[in-house]
């Protein structure tokens, strides 16, 4: 445990790395799917900091870091379900789910 | 850093990256099921249970499985093998993105030593959870419900009509 712990900052670099690849494909891809996909990661690597300072932190019998994470992941998939029928209603109306096509919100 | 660690950073990372680069999206939605199963195991590993375990039934199980379905909805017109995968403007993406992450891993690193130290592992059991779920966080999880309830109903009725606002 002492020599083979892994400090809280790894946690927290492997959390940057996530949201900066997540950002990186949510700024870049050009498909929608991909671009929810994309924030679905930013939210997980948000998770990741909870409970990484939820562990290493002064108080974890409180409990609050994973009660964030938790409503954090119920928030995240209500966001997924909402994101993907709007995705889907687009490609319904517009025959593509581009985002380099898609340049007006009229239906 | 501990050796279960390394290897479970490496699997999120490299199902990350795969599913924000690859250009079949079904091989995308099956790299991302790879990264959010990583971030699963790095929960237990720290000793979220729970949370862990939560992270599998609904990224691996619900969320993974509705990108696929959302992806062979949306598939049928579209040419998989035609055109770019990423925008005209990737480049200004890329750019942004790499800034964030130097700032992020600017901070960590220059306040590593105020950053708290490895405590033993707290022992959080399920009943624990759920006691408190039931008592001080009563009110965000009635919330919760209701979100989900709203999502549910708004995500339905927005996939449901077509344009001629027929079902």
């Amino acid at each position: 445990m002492t020599c083979f712990s892994t400090p809280l900052a790894g946690y927290l670099l492997l959390a940057a790395l996530l949201f900066a690849i997540g950002l990186a494909g949510a700024l870049t891809r050009r498909n929608a799917i991909l671009v929810l996909i994309g924030i679905e990661l930013m939210l997980n690597a948000a998770n990741l900091n909870f409970i990484a300072f939820w562990r290493f932190g002064p108080h974890p019998e409180a409990l609050t870091g994973l009660m964030f994470a938790v409503f954090s992941i119920a928030v995240a998939a209500a966001e997924a379900a909402v994101g993907l029928g709007l995705v889907i209603q687009i490609h319904r109306h517009l025959k593509t789910a581009d985002l380099d096509q898609i340049n007006r919100m009229k239906g | 850093m501990s050796p279960v660690f390394v290897v479970l950073a490496a699997l999120t990372v490299a199902g990350s990256i795969a599913a924000m680069t690859l250009r079949n999206l079904v091989h995308c939605a099956l790299a991302v099921a790879v990264a959010f199963a990583g971030l699963a195991m790095l929960f237990l590993q720290l000793g979220a249970e729970f949370v862990g375990f939560v992270q599998i039934l609904v990224y691996v199980g619900a969320v993974a499985i509705l990108v696929v379905f959302a992806i062979l909805l949306t598939r049928a017109t579209e040419d998989s093998k035609a055109g770019a995968v990423f925008s005209r403007t990737w480049l200004s993406g890329l750019v942004i993105a790499a800034a964030v992450f130097a700032a992020l891993g600017w901070a960590v690193l220059r306040s590593m030593q105020g950053l708290a130290r490895g405590a033993e592992q707290p022992e959080v059991t399920v009943q624990q959870i759920g006691e408190a779920l039931m008592s001080r966080f009563v009110l965000p999880l009635e919330i919760v419900a209701l979100l989900l309830t709203a999502a549910l109903v708004g995500a339905v009725i927005v996939a449901m009509f077509d344009r001629e606002g027929a079902r």
